[in-house]
């Protein structure tokens, strides 16, 4: 391949497979740290830096009011990941991190749906709702809003499933995760 | 107190004994708490010159340095030697005045976000957000500058709460919960590395910076010689090992020796110590050492495995570290006969490619000439700084290091315009030290304006410009690489480096002929106060030998 300082031209073909290989493997972040300011600015360049882009980002208080956790997901190969997360843990505000394994893990999202219901549509609408156990959470004649809780599958089921009916709008807030069993996350 | 005070208060708690700085609106305050300091305060004529100086004491004392600058361009200015030191893990506390805490994120004049902008380029870095942190945090930035890898730091104190009046008590204890270096080194890695060290037949040890910032030049010394291992370091680790040693290959990496580059081709076991494989040493990273296996010691987890995956890993301190695997190592009991072989064949490739270079046969002088002179004339005996180019290899190959700390060079981030600041900073702090700058006509006018300082201050450095009138590193490449197709590197005869010496109050001396060279080189080194030697030598000269961009160490040409 063509080198940096060299004249070789270099195909764009080239350029592509030189980038970083990437598994598919989601990997979801729980990060603890100082509540301060300028710390998620920090955790967030490191992932820029590295080309990498954070799939979902929660941020929140913990039971101690100095402390807040950070979950991210993002979607890397193995190796990069590890190199980010040793990184992570040079920031000097960064006090934990986990890397939860999908299987040893609890993750939830939270995601409200703004869909379209004209007449016989919305019993239909409400019926799926009930199958995934979401809450309406408000009517109005011309469209509905439903709070689904659960895991990014189930959401990404419901978001499926409704779309056809005229999805007017979503939010979802990315996912909180805790590692199953009594040890800490 | 005022909390300025406060902060002088903690710098002097801290051992500073100078700073480099430049005064300016958001700073007001603390310029006027130095009048009454007793701090040594050097006034540099532009802050970059400031943030190289501080990296150069620090490098050559081992002591955290200390640069100031204003808000905005003031702060700006330190972007380049704040990701520099970063590059080369050097201590620095860097301190910036910010706008009042009521103009921030207003576009407020001379305001510039400045820890967004060095975030990438920090160890950490601080906003004031209260007066009462202060003496804290300044504590906690050289805590955090000074200790597991050393590196630059930036503390960005808003100008308002500089003003506030303050309770100021020393800060003894610092805690900071998500730091903590780890510095040991885990025993039973050290124990497996002797082993493997003892069972190797082609070892190399392979020395970066981290040897001389850990202060482990002794230990690494001990070790390589509680066997016969062939030691070769980094550009940054030069000193680390001495270089007139018999077990010493050489520097290795793209402008290495072939004797240290073929060992570590052809090594079946490489022992990295705080050194982190960067590109310049590996060049083709899928044709690295390809028969070895890697002990791996670093302070920093994030560095072992990143371009080389280590077999035995080790975190902690070089100095801890290595002065326990040494004691492993002779506990296990190695045969050093089972490296006859291996030394027989280091030592033809050393008999077959020494470092050489063609001599003129008239008096034109060849510029790796004029660094064999100086240290021949200095006999080894003095602080060299470099700038970046062609100049800063031919130091590196021909001046012959001895102790670490003498060696100030931009390694990383390969900053043109570092070395004469870093002399002067280096000057600053050695002050009994002979202090020399090899630097070449493109870089030192990057940050000339130095030698003001200098003179006012009587800053003795020696500066030698190898002047090819070329931006030499990059004619070369053009003319290898890019078929000679020289673009906009010809610098010409500009300035008059001899007039422009006098005109800051220095002194100028030109060499232009070989015969010259010695007696020049002495009547520069007489001198008092700062001289500068713009020493005339071969235009078209080149680099080697070389490993070409993206090549493998085994075909290096030259
Ligand atoms: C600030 C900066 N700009 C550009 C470069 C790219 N660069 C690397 S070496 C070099 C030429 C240096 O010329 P000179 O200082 O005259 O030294 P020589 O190579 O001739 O010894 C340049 C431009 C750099 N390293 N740093």
């Amino acid at each position: 391949m063509g080198e940096p300082g060299t004249k070789e031209l270099l195909s764009l073909e080239e350029l592509e497979a030189s980038g970083m290989a990437r598994s598919g493997r989601k990997h979801v972040l729980s990060i603890l740290v100082e509540n301060k300011p300028g710390v998620l600015t920090r955790i967030a360049g490191l992932f820029a830096r590295r080309g990498f882009n954070i799939d979902t980002l929660t941020v929140g208080p913990t039971d101690d009011e100095h402390i807040s956790r950070v979950t991210l997901t993002v979607d890397g190969a193995l190796h990069p990941i590890d190199q980010v997360t040793k990184q992570l843990h040079k920031l000097v505000n960064v006090l934990k991190i986990r890397d939860l394994e999908p299987d040893d893990t609890v993750a939830r999202e939270l995601a409200l749906f703004k869909i379209a219901v004209d007449g016989p549509q919305r019993a239909e609408v409400l019926q799926i709702c009930e199958i995934f156990r979401g809450n309406v959470v408000d009517v109005t004649r011309r469209a509905i809003i439903i709070e689904i809780t659960g895991s990014t599958d189930k959401i990404e089921a419901f978001e499926g499933m409704v779309r056809p009916f005229g999805l007017i709008e979503m939010m979802r807030t990315g996912e909180i995760a805790i590692s199953r069993g009594r040890s800490e996350t | 107190m005022r909390a300025v005070d406060a902060v002088m208060e903690c710098l002097k708690a801290e051992g500073v004994d100078v700073v480099f700085g430049y005064p300016g609106g958001a700073n007001l305050p603390t310029y006027d708490a130095f009048v009454d300091a007793g701090i040594h305060h050097v006034l540099v004529r532009h802050e970059a010159g400031g943030g190289h100086a501080a990296a150069g004491y620090a490098k050559a004392t081992g002591k955290v340095g200390v640069a100031l600058g204003t808000s905005g361009p003031g702060a700006t200015n330190l972007v380049t030697p704040i990701m520099d030191a970063m590059m080369d893990s050097v201590p620095v506390v860097f301190l910036t005045g910010q706008v009042r805490t009521e103009l921030l994120g207003t576009d407020g004049f001379q305001e510039a976000d400045i820890l967004g902008i060095t975030m990438p380029a920090v160890k950490h870095s601080w906003m004031i957000q209260h007066p009462l942190e202060i003496p804290r945090v300044i504590h906690e930035a050289f805590h955090v500058a000074r200790t597991g890898r050393p590196g630059p730091v930036v503390v960005d104190i808003p100008m308002d709460l500089s003003r506030a009046d303050i309770p100021y008590e020393p800060v003894t204890d610092v805690r900071l919960p998500g730091y903590q270096p780890t510095t040991e080194g885990n025993v039973k890695q050290i124990r497996q590395a002797a082993k493997a060290l003892a069972a190797a037949r082609r070892p190399v040890i392979y020395a970066g910076g981290g040897v001389i910032s850990a202060g482990a030049a002794e230990e690494l010394t001990e070790f390589a010689t509680s066997d016969r291992f062939p030691v070769t370091c980094t550009l940054n680790g030069l000193g680390g090992f001495p270089a007139p040693h018999e077990q010493w290959l050489g520097m290795l990496g793209m402008h290495g020796t072939r004797a240290a580059n073929y060992a570590m081709d052809e090594a079946d076991l490489i022992c990295a110590i705080g050194a982190r494989f960067d590109d310049r040493i590996t060049g083709k990273l899928s044709e690295f050492a390809p028969r070895a296996k890697f002990i791996h010691i670093d302070i920093d987890p994030a560095e072992i495995s990143k371009n080389v995956p280590a077999h035995i890993p080790i975190v902690g301190d070089a100095k801890n570290v290595l002065t326990k695997l040494v004691n492993e190592y002779r506990a296990v009991g190695a045969d050093p006969a089972r490296l006859e072989e291996w030394w027989q064949r280091i030592h033809e490739w050393q008999e077959r490619h020494p470092l050489r270079y063609d001599d003129s046969e008239d008096g034109e002088i060849k510029p790796q000439r004029v660094v064999e002179a100086l240290y021949e004339v200095t006999g080894g005996d003095a602080i060299v700084s470099t700038d970046v180019g062609q100049h800063q290899m031919w130091a590196a190959q021909y001046f012959h290091f001895d102790k670490p700390r003498k060696w100030l060079t931009s390694g990383g981030l390969g900053t043109m315009g570092f070395g004469l600041p870093a002399a002067m900073g280096a000057q600053v702090g050695c002050k009994d030290e002979t202090v020399i700058c090899i630097t070449g006509d493109g870089s030192v006018q990057m940050n000339m304006q130095e030698m003001a300082t200098c003179a006012q201050e009587g800053i003795p450095i020696k500066v030698f410009i190898l002047n090819n009138g070329y931006l030499g590193m990059v004619r070369q490449w053009q003319q290898l690489f890019w078929d000679r197709r020289y673009s906009h590197v010809d610098m010409g005869q500009y300035p008059d480096f001899v007039k422009l010496a006098e005109a800051y109050g220095g002194s100028g001396i030109r060499i232009e002929s070989k015969d010259k060279l010695i007696d020049g080189i002495r009547q520069a080194l007489d001198t008092p106060g700062p001289v500068l030697v713009d020493v005339r030598v071969t235009r078209e000269e080149n680099v080697y030998p070389m490993i070409a961009p993206g090549a493998a160490a085994r075909d290096m040409v030259g």
